[in-house]
């Protein structure tokens, strides 16, 4: 009994991790149908920015996690507005190869500036410590993943579904030529999406830097669990993703409490069995 | 091929002879080669670089010169463990470089994949770290400056034994070494009358160590006997093993490498009070540390004085003590027959080869994770007892 609390805990938090990081690529592969595998790099980015704003400037955690978001963002705006816009109308490859390339030079570009060390975050005395929940004890960061993992995937629905921006957005993708003609700011939505996606990355890092410590070759490492959540979860879908996230990561755990010697073999089996059973997507028809 | 082409590629084609020529005839006259091989791209960079500062801060701590010879050093990138690529590396330096020693190492496999180029080659070849037992079995040209795990840990499962633990949990991670750790440990613990209840085998790709630590918590056991490797996991293993409450709880952590120097200040308080035995610590106490650590830091003020900086120094004296011997010249079997009788004070305490299986035999440390008073209140290990010297229990066990 115990077990299988302990296995639901640590399997939500681990799925919410892996949610927030992949929710940015969601949204930019699903919505913005642009193959962005630098998506791990832009969280990477976001991690080392808040590393070093904690540990180097010694800024509060709460005051540095959301300049560390915002330079992510900005690198990400920056970077769709000189380079990547002209990706969207080239070929899937094209996508795929430029942003894998684009990884290996933040990847140079980190190893370069920060050297090859782990980077740690410095966390508040209040998230540094545990949690008591009666019979066991939690990390307490793990609590603030949870939370905001959910805050994260609220907010995001939302403005997909319910704001004039997510109209926009949605109308800028399917229909580009008749959107601009009906006055939309193509320019500004594409930009402005891709800035959130590589913002949410940015969190998502730093959120998940106690499970993925930072390094240079984060980018390319975590790359295939974000993926694979993505595509299990539809892309595109926030909700989908969420799902996917917390049901991989419980499976995930699972099997290190019960069956740790078979690796991460069921982790991947789960995701072909899933994606078997619906192609398009956990909660897609 | 056109006139000015061709003239070009002519004169490229000469320029390079002559290069070739001019540095062939430069190694006959002065330099001793020695070619180090590790990673010096890559995720594991950083060995490559500590190679590189230690191998260098050696020679210069001698006055430039290793027994009146010049030295060059010609440094062979192999990215990560890749044997083949390595093997390819081992052969051009052998026979278009014609180096006369060989050092580095940090890879098992890239280890084991140049026995028999330096068996047939006669090539003396002293391994700054890789550190699995069978590799000095594989030729007689091997020579070892840095541990085993069978060599660190079995004094702790004795010492484990002798503090009364009945129960203990080893945790490794699922590759090689790992395995060898989980084996030694068993082997001694269970010899001494001890028992380990549970062995976890943590895949290598693990990032969340939450539930393996819950699983070590649920056994009941007394100590946890852990090996990772470097970097990223030790960190999370760490963390998981203090926030999930294991040291609260009183469930002693018993490790190796896990709080190796490069890694330690990132640890932080949750690194007070680890428990590891270990051959180095960057805070041996003594004067040829302190030697070690200035020379290091003269050389390169980024390097850490660590297991792979101090393997490689102890096998540049080592490469030192054979060009000695040799006089500078060509003559493997010489050079071995020096190397299997040498004994002298390392940076880690008193230390010689062992004839026979040509592995550094050592002082094991018990050492506990502390804040040095002095030095910025940096993290250290300080070493709380010594377990005398050990050799290599691989080969015997076999």
């Amino acid at each position: 009994m115990n077990t299988l609390f302990n296995i639901l805990i640590d399997g939500l938090a681990y799925g919410m991790v892996l949610f927030v990081i992949a929710v940015g690529l969601s949204v930019t592969l699903g919505l913005m149908r642009f193959v962005n595998l630098s998506h791990g790099a832009f969280a990477m980015v976001g991690g080392y920015c808040a590393a070093w704003l904690t540990r180097e400037a010694q800024w509060s955690f709460w005051l540095a996690v959301p300049l560390a978001i915002a330079a992510t963002g900005l690198l990400g705006a920056v970077l769709e507005s000189l380079v990547l816009r002209h990706l969207y109308r080239r070929k899937e490859l094209d996508q795929v190869l430029f942003t894998i390339g684009l990884s290996f030079v933040l990847i140079a570009a980190t190893n370069a500036i920060a050297g090859p060390q782990v980077q740690l975050i410095t966390l508040p005395p209040l998230l540094a410590g545990s949690v008591d929940l009666g019979f066991r004890t939690l990390p307490a960061q793990r609590l603030l993943v949870i939370a905001a993992g959910l805050a994260v995937a609220a907010a995001a629905a939302w403005t997909v579904a319910r704001t004039r921006f997510g109209v926009w957005l949605r109308a800028a993708v399917d229909h580009s030529g008749t959107a601009s003609t009906l006055g939309i700011p193509i320019r500004t939505v594409q930009c402005a999406s891709f800035a959130a996606g590589a913002a949410l990355a940015g969190f998502g890092g730093i959120l998940g830097a106690e499970l993925m410590p930072l390094e240079p070759y984060y980018a390319l490492k975590y790359l295939v669990l974000v993926l694979v959540v993505v595509a299990v979860g539809g892309m595109g879908s926030i909700a989908g993703s969420l799902a996917a996230a917390v049901l991989l990561g419980t499976i995930e755990t699972a099997s290190r409490y019960l069956a740790s010697e078979w690796g991460s073999l069921f982790f991947f089996v789960a995701m072909a069995a899933l994606l078997a059973w619906r192609p398009h997507g956990l909660l897609k028809r | 091929m056109n006139p000015i082409r061709r003239t070009v590629t002519c004169a490229l084609l000469a320029a390079s002879g002559l290069a070739l020529a001019s540095t062939q005839a430069l190694a006959q006259n002065t330099a001793v080669k020695v070619g180090v091989v590790g990673p010096f791209s890559g995720p594991f960079a950083h060995y490559g670089a500590l190679f590189k500062a230690a191998a260098e801060a050696y020679v210069t701590s001698q006055g430039g010169k290793l027994a009146g010879k010049d030295i060059e050093f010609i440094y062979r990138d192999t990215g990560g463990p890749n044997p083949g690529q390595t093997k390819t590396l081992v052969q051009e330096l052998i026979v278009k470089d014609k180096v006369d020693y060989l050092g580095g190492f940090v890879f098992t496999p890239n280890a084991l994949a140049v026995a028999p180029l330096i068996q047939q080659s006669q090539t003396p070849t002293v391994i700054f770290n890789a550190a699995t037992s069978a590799i000095t079995e594989k030729s007689e040209y091997f020579i070892r400056t840095s541990y085993t795990l069978w060599q660190v840990t079995v004094p702790i499962a004795q010492w484990a034994a002798k503090k009364d633990m009945k129960k203990v949990v080893t945790a490794v991670t699922d590759y090689g070494p790992g395995i060898d750790a989980e084996t030694a440990f068993k082997a001694e613990f269970t010899k001494q009358g001890g028992a380990v209840v549970e062995s976890i085998r943590m895949p290598i790709a693990t990032t969340d160590f939450g539930p393996f630590v819950q699983r070590i918590k649920a056994s009941g056991a007394q100590a946890v006997y852990t090996f990772l490797p470097g970097g990223p996991p030790n960190l999370g293993f760490v963390k998981a093993y203090n926030e999930n409450g294991l040291a609260k709880a009183g469930v002693q952590f018993l490790g190796t490498a896990e709080t190796d120097e490069f890694d330690l200040q990132k640890f932080g308080d949750s690194a007070l009070g680890l428990t590891t035995a270990f051959h180095y610590s960057g805070a041996h106490d003594s004067p040829e540390n302190k030697k070690f650590v200035d020379a290091l830091k003269k050389r390169d003020p980024a390097a850490v004085a660590n297991y792979a900086t101090v393997g490689a120094w102890d096998g540049m004296y080592v490469i030192h003590k054979m060009i000695e011997a040799t006089g500078g010249k060509k003559d493997g079997a010489k050079a071995l027959a020096t190397a299997r009788s040498l004994q002298w004070e390392s940076p880690r305490g008193p230390v010689r080869i062992d004839a026979k299986t040509r592995h550094i035999t050592q002082n094991v440390y018990l050492r506990k994770v502390e804040r040095a008073t002095g030095q910025g209140g940096q993290l250290v290990n300080k070493e709380v007892q010594s377990f005398g010297p050990h050799g290599d229990y691989g080969l015997d066990a076999k």
